[in-house]
């Protein structure tokens, strides 16, 4: 389902470019759940803009869903991101004004879903992460977990193909990481293709496949063993 | 096409940021009230010039004439210069197409009576011409026609406030009026802008009066009004030509300035214009300042909102939200908010206006206040003022690209 071939990409610092991305090449096919590791700098969260259209690449090939993403016009790529890609950041990025129901049928609005279909849509994925008690707090009034939740919930409410994760359980503690690890596992086996960047072990680990990267190449891609994250909920 | 989600999300947007949307849009309330003010005051001022001059029309020319300064061809210094009803002929036929309309003047100072009233007055004999050059507005009965000039009708008509004097407030339509022992038939009553004075005359067919007061041809005055399409320079040229050849026909020195004396209206208008149209274009540079001040601040303050939300609209792109719906965000709240501050700057303005209009009287400001057109026009600056405002921050705003807005800081 998703197709890298030779990807390169640097990036302009001053005078000098920084080379980031050295040739990737990469297949991931529906239902894999894949982390991508690499300490800091070694290109891993570029690889992971790229995959979500947030940045382009300089050279090479990526197909997403037998559709090539080259050459996106602004307009395409939020069309694109809307209907293949859910997003799950680090800090979250929820909209601070708006309640959690809000958040999660924002991306529906951005596809044009009339605003009874998209309460009942949201409503729906708030359910599926437990959180419907909570559907009218501002994220302000939720913890970080919560948080997280919402905004998983939000990353599903479009239907993606691909759910991108960017250092999920950052900024949680070590039994809501676990929570929310759980839950995405949940979700990669109702079918859902999830790729996480993390550079902690332990979560790479709850996946089934890991990639190393180290200064803009690949050094390893192996299937392992999936550790089951531990519920609390 | 009415997006209503649109419009939830934008008045959720400023609903949620109370204060940053009062802020931008006190730059515009005020920079509106300026404005406002400013344009009333001139108006008023306007208004002052154009009401101390609505006495007679316009465009009136007057003809008077008195005694000879200067020996000329042989005539001593010291001769009277009597108009004549063959002199009104000569100026109707020799300035045909440069007048409008014309009329001669008697004037008498005359007591008048009805029943045990009794006033004095001034008595003007006209042509019926008179009425337009003296702008007198007929409210009931009929004004002095060419056949009462041609009968030398023993009518009258007269000013409002000798109908309220002479006959209580009650009508004196085809009541008879003893002027001086003679009876005349009132067939008219006409009201004046030029004030009192203006509706205490009585006006009489010019040959009656000439045929009662002397047995003669002889005219006080004559007024007439220039040719309506004339510009100022055209009038003031048909002044001095008129001059020229009413100096020749007496055999007046040209350089006599007590003889014949034309007083021309445009010669005044054009002072009066300019000053005005200046006024205008100096009211008009302030005001524009003004908004101009206004638009900068609220497009900087629109500038600070994008920066400030940069993460927001970052989420936003990253959800699948397109340029256009960004722009339209922006831009909106920009236009919404310059046009209700600016709405309220422009009652505030109105409300001020109204409120100082007596106080302000006393400085020369008659009815400051601000017409509908001005009203209307402004609305459509106010929006037009939103979109520039908010267009380069919304431009702005659409070309932030997520990655950036959304890395952690």
């Amino acid at each position: 389902m998703l197709e890298i071939n030779q990807l390169q990409k640097s990036y302009a610092i001053g005078d000098s470019s920084l080379h980031v991305l050295k040739g990737i090449d990469l297949s991931v096919s529906q239902g894999e759940m894949v982390a991508i590791m690499g300490s800091s700098g070694s290109g891993k969260s570029t690889l992971l803009n790229i995959i979500g259209m947030l940045d382009e690449a300089d050279s090479g090939d990526y197909v997403l869903d037998n559709v090539p993403i080259k050459n996106l016009t602004e307009k395409k790529a939020a069309i694109y991101r809307n209907k293949f890609l859910g997003f799950i950041f680090q800090s979250f990025n929820l909209i601070n004004y708006k309640n959690a129901l809000e958040n999660v049928a924002l991306p529906l609005y951005y596809q044009g879903l009339k605003r009874k279909e998209r309460q009942e849509k949201a409503r729906f994925h708030l359910q599926k992460v437990g959180l419907i008690d909570w559907q009218t707090h501002l994220p302000s009034e939720l913890s970080g977990g919560q948080k997280q939740r919402v905004a998983i919930a939000r990353a599903l409410a479009s239907n993606p193909k691909l759910l991108l994760a960017d250092e999920p359980t950052g900024a949680l503690d070590t039994t809501t990481s676990s929570d929310i690890m759980a839950f995405l596992q949940q979700l990669n086996e109702e079918g859902i293709t999830i790729l996480i960047v993390t550079h902690e072990e332990d979560i790479a680990a709850m996946c089934k496949r890991i990639i190393r990267l180290r200064d803009g190449v690949i050094m390893e891609d192996k299937k392992v063993t999936q550790v089951r994250a531990e519920s609390h909920v | 096409m009415f997006d209503i989600d649109l419009w939830r999300e934008i008045f959720q947007s400023i609903n949620k940021n109370r204060t940053r949307s009062l802020l931008s849009g006190f730059t515009v309330t005020f920079a509106i009230l300026l404005f406002t003010i400013l344009f009333g005051l001139a108006n008023g001022l306007n208004n002052t010039f154009s009401e101390a001059f609505v006495d007679e029309a316009s465009n009136a020319v007057f003809i008077r004439t008195g005694k000879t300064t200067k020996a000329h061809k042989g005539l001593q210094a010291g001769r009277t210069i009597q108009l004549k009803n063959r002199d009104f002929n000569f100026i109707r036929e020799e300035f045909d197409v440069e007048t409008e309309y014309i009329a001669s003047k008697v004037f008498k100072n005359i007591t008048a009576s009805y029943k045990n009233k009794k006033n004095n007055y001034s008595l003007t004999a006209v042509n019926p011409d008179n009425q337009y050059v003296e702008k007198s507005k007929v409210f009931s009965g009929r004004y002095i026609n060419q056949l009462d000039i041609g009968n030398k009708t023993k009518v009258i008509v007269i000013g409002k406030l000798v109908e309220e004097e002479l006959f209580s407030k009650k009508s004196g339509l085809g009541k008879y009026i003893n002027l001086s022992g003679i009876s005349y038939r009132v067939v008219g009553v006409f009201s004046d802008d030029g004030g009192d004075d203006e509706e205490r005359i009585i006006y009489m067919p010019l040959s009656t009066a000439q045929q009662i007061y002397g047995n003669n041809d002889y005219v006080d005055q004559i007024n007439l009004t220039y040719n309506p399409s004339f510009d100022y320079n055209q009038a003031i040229d048909f002044g001095l030509d008129l001059e020229k050849k009413l100096k020749s026909r007496f055999n007046i020195a040209p350089n006599d300035q007590r003889a014949v004396r034309v007083f021309n209206r445009a010669m005044q208008n054009k002072g009066i214009n300019q000053m005005t149209s200046v006024l205008g274009i100096l009211i008009l540079v302030i005001g524009m300042g003004t908004l101009i001040a206004g638009i900068v601040g609220i497009s900087n303050i629109m500038i600070f909102i994008v920066k400030e939300r940069t993460k927001e609209i970052g989420i936003r792109k990253a959800l699948g939200a397109s340029p256009k719906s960004i722009i339209s965000i922006i831009l909106i709240e920009s236009i919404l908010i310059t046009t209700i501050a600016g709405y309220l700057g422009l009652l505030l303005g109105a409300g001020i206006l109204e409120w100082a209009n007596s106080a302000l009287k006393t400085y020369f400001i008659t009815n400051p206040s601000v017409s509908k057109t001005l009203v209307l026009s402004a609305t459509l600056i106010l929006i037009g003022a939103g979109t520039l405002a908010g267009y380069l921050p919304a431009k702005k705003a659409s070309k932030i690209k997520p990655i950036v807005a959304l890395r952690d800081d």
